[in-house]
């Protein structure tokens, strides 16, 4: 079956583990014994639950990374995996004005950026997350949702923001604000819920529900299809 | 960087490529697509879901005597992790109208609706808010927006996707409410994907007959889960929270409604229990029941904990018998196994090709007969490459995206797998992907009507939970949309309920009767379920816990 692998010595809690040197963090946490009840979530590097700290052999730097997308290395120090419990504060999307009003009412903090830019580097996303507080800093909404969008809020860097700035929860309302007021409207999007609301579609799906099997294939089988743009 | 012994092969992948692109470039088709008949074939002999032992007719509850896939009808035939006299159930730990099980987009959708419509609501979750299948989604979510489009066609592409079983109330609920759903989307924030003049950008998706998907560029379900993360968390005066909770038993009350819950806390193993007027169960699916032995794109949870706790209170499910295969999950490198590469890739150019870089199958054949065709080349022609850690699959030529669509399609198409990727030292970009089919999603669930209500008062469910919306085949983008629709309207619905609902005596008892049945089965005691996380540990380490006590997978 598979071909042999090789093992590296793993470090947590002081104890010293022998696992395969391809595992993920995660993985090689399994193999080691342990059952991990947080800190881990979708196991694919989108939902943030797995930032977590180690330090490589003879290196003196603290680093950061998820957990599932960081491969173990021969002598690497783990610790155990935190949980950022970074503040939320709470608000009515629908009275915020997009602009620099709804930063400053919420966010305060983030004007206290010292643009070290620790963030940007600690970031697993590669994001320019200093780039996007300041964009908030200057109330530039859409270029703050623009330059945040791949986040996945692993709170890696407020972890490590000397300010105590919670970059993550700040770019989610800019984003909010930028969906719900920013983009274009879309034209087609409004009529066809009007319409719905009209009940313009009711008859015909009524019709549907209540059709036989024969007549529905029929139906089903000789829709026209249109896949292009015109 | 692939390891020496899958040179050759990639080598003969490159060096064919120039031909292959000829071919497409010419508009002839790379490989033919099966007639019904070979369909068929290849099916019966290769779809997971076709073997033998795949189904199995399980012995008790409210499905008795019916064929379900033979993993569920093992979890469902075991003993509980509790016993319910250890329980003093006229001392509640917590009290609430409406209790909402499972934090990914239905949940939060349910909390919402239910909040709205002016009741108290109690949201369990087993791991962190948010941690969900929901957050995964890169694909899109369908709705009937563009002009040339309408909730009728969609009504048609769904339920002919679903071979016509889909139950046609929830298919009507699920497209008559799309575009409102995505319009609610909207309001609370989230991005979707929009042209300069405000259009939705709108993609095909597999057996769409219109443009129908939308997206958030390729974080589709985390845009969507995270904006109503965020809402919900907005919300503290009448939402209640409580994280790494994992619901284990539902409780009932003598007139045999649902009436609550009991939690474990995952953390200092406590067990805690709720009072509720009604309780909606959004947990997701099964993905890691690994059903035989398959990879899986699913979160750590998703493990059909609500499955069990509502088939032991006689909540009937329906369609769990079928399996849905994604034909394209990683399976090199080793960090990234069972890691969906989404239909766009297929859509966009990319071919399957055997060891010899032959194209064996059409690459838009629907999902089913597209897995079986990868499980064909790989076991019976044995025309697989073999991976250091020993998985077999098939080469995914992604190169050729950008070589049809010019440069820079993959990055600006997928720009989440590409990253995904290359944290591993791929570059999908230059090279082909190895890839096999996975375990992704639970066709069936737990049925329910289009108040998302089941046969036992008091419970509701929505989302992957949830069955007969997709038949025994959900299409691309209308699980998305699943979730809101009955989300909402589960929430809806629930507080509804919860406003005139009268709670008797509260008991376990249902447990003990279940057991009973169990019992007369012969299983053994070690047998539980729900599995609430899978177990892996390896045996070499467990034979040396020598103190440690497994309770199912759990310690
Ligand atoms: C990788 C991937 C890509 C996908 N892409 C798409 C796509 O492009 N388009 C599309 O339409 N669909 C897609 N899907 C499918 C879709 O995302 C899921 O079906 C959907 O998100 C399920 O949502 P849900 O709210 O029902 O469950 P989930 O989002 O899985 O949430 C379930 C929640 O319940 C919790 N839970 C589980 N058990 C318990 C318990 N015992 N007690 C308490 N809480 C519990 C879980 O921790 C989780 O928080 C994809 C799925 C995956 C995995
Ligand atoms: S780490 Fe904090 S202070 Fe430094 S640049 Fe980032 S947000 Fe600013
Ligand atoms: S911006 Fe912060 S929270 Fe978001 S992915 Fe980067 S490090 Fe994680
Ligand atoms: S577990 Fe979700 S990002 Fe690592």
């Amino acid at each position: 079956m598979a071909d042999k692998v090789k093992m590296v010595k793993i470090v947590v809690l002081g104890e010293g583990f022998d696992v395969p040197e391809d595992l993920t963090i995660i993985n090689a946490l399994e193999y080691a014994g342990f059952q991990l009840t947080h800190g881990v979530g979708c196991r694919e590097g989108f939902c943030g639950a797995c930032g977590t700290i180690y330090r490589e052999k003879g290196d003196y730097k603290l680093q950061a990374g998820l957990a599932c997308q960081t491969v173990v290395s021969d002598g690497m120090y783990l610790a155990q995996i935190p949980f950022v419990p970074a503040e939320k504060p709470v608000y009515d999307i629908t009275k915020l004005k997009p602009d620099i009003t709804a930063i400053k009412d919420n966010y305060p903090i983030v004007f206290r950026c010292v643009a070290c830019n620790t963030c940007s580097k600690v970031c697993p996303q590669d994001l320019e997350v200093m780039d996007y507080v300041q964009a908030l800093i200057r109330g530039d909404i859409e270029r703050a949702a623009d330059l945040s969008f791949d986040c996945i809020r692993c709170g890696l860097c407020a972890l490590r923001c000397p300010a105590e700035i919670v970059q993550y929860n700040s770019a989610m309302l800019a984003r909010r604000l930028c969906g719900r007021y920013l983009l274009p409207e879309s034209k087609d999007l409004t009529s066809r819920v009007k319409e719905i609301a009209e009940e313009k579609y009711d008859k015909e799906l009524d019709e549907l529900v209540k059709m036989n099997l024969k007549k529905l294939k029929e139906r089903y089988y000789s829709r026209d299809i249109k896949l292009f743009d015109h | 960087m692939y390891p020496e012994s899958m040179q050759e092969s990639i080598k003969k992948v490159k060096k064919t490529r120039s031909e292959r692109l000829k071919l497409v470039k010419s508009g002839k088709e790379i490989y033919s697509m099966m007639t019904e008949k070979e369909r068929e074939v290849v099916l019966n002999k290769f779809h997971p879901d076709y073997q033998p032992d795949a189904r199995r007719k399980i012995r008790i509850g409210p499905n008795k005597g019916e064929e379900l896939t033979t993993e569920v009808a093992d979890l469902l035939e075991t003993y509980s992790r509790i016993d319910p006299k250890d329980f003093d159930l006229t001392k509640l730990d917590y009290e609430t109208d409406v209790l909402v099980i499972g934090a990914g987009s239905a949940g939060f959708a349910a909390a919402l609706l239910a909040e709205e419509n002016g009741v108290d609501v109690l949201l369990v979750t087993k791991l962190r808010i948010g941690d969900s299948n929901s957050m995964m989604a890169q694909g899109g979510i369908q709705a009937a927006v563009r002009p040339d489009d309408s909730p009728v066609l969609h009504y048609l592409d769904a339920i002919g996707g679903g071979h016509f079983e889909n139950k046609p109330e929830l298919v009507r609920a699920l497209t008559a409410e799309a575009p409102d759903g995505i319009n609610w989307l909207k309001d609370h924030g989230v991005m979707f994907d929009r042209n300069p003049d405000g259009t939705m950008i709108t993609k095909s998706g597999g057996g769409t007959s219109r443009l129908r998907m939308h997206s958030a560029r390729d974080y589709t379900g985390a845009a969507i889960c995270a904006t109503l993360r965020d809402e919900v968390l907005n919300r503290p005066d009448h939402i209640k929270i409580l994280e790494h909770q994992p619901v284990v038993e539902l409780i009932k009350d003598n007139t045999g409604k649902v009436s609550g819950a009991v939690l474990y806390h995952l953390e200092n193993r406590e067990y805690f229990t709720i009072k509720a007027k009604a309780t909606i169960i959004t947990t997701g699916g099964f993905g890691r029941l690994h059903i035989r032995n398959y990879e899986t794109t699913n979160h750590y949870g998703a493990t059909a904990d609500g499955l069990v706790i509502s088939y032991r209170v006689g909540a009937k499910l329906m369609y769990m018998d079928s399996v849905q295969y994604h034909p394209t999950g990683a399976i090199y490198p080793q960090q990234i196994i069972g890691f969906l590469c989404t239909e766009k890739l297929r859509a966009l150019g990319a071919q399957p090709l055997n060891k010899k870089a032959e194209p064996f199958v059409n690459p838009l054949e629907p999902r089913d007969v597209e897995s079986s065709a990868f499980i064909r080349e790989c076991l019976e022609r044995k025309k697989g490459i073999k991976t250091p850690s020993g998985h077999i699959g098939v080469w995914l030529d992604t190169p050729l995206i950008d070589q049809i669509n010019g440069k820079g399609a993959i990055q600006a198409s997928v720009p989440a797998m590409v990253r995904q990727f290359a944290r591993f030292d791929v570059d999908m970009i230059a090279e082909p992907i190895l890839v096999y089919p996975t375990l992704h999603y639970q066709n069936g669930g737990v049925e329910i009507n289009a108040q998302c209500e089941t046969n036992i008062p008091g419970l509701f469910v929505a989302g992957e939970a949830s069955g007969g919306l997709h038949g025994r085949n959900r299409l691309m983008g209308n699980s998305q949309l699943d979730l809101i629709i009955f989300g909402r309207r589960a929430g809806k619905f629930a507080a509804d309920y919860a406003k005139g609902a009268k709670i008797g005596k509260l008991t376990l008892d249902h447990i003990y009767e279940y057991e009973k049945d169990v019992k007369k089965l012969g299983i053994d005691r070690s047998k539980i379920s729900p599995m609430v996380l899978p177990d892996y540990i390896p045996d070499a380490v467990k034979a040396k816990q020598l103190t440690t006590k497994y309770h199912g997978t759990l310690r």
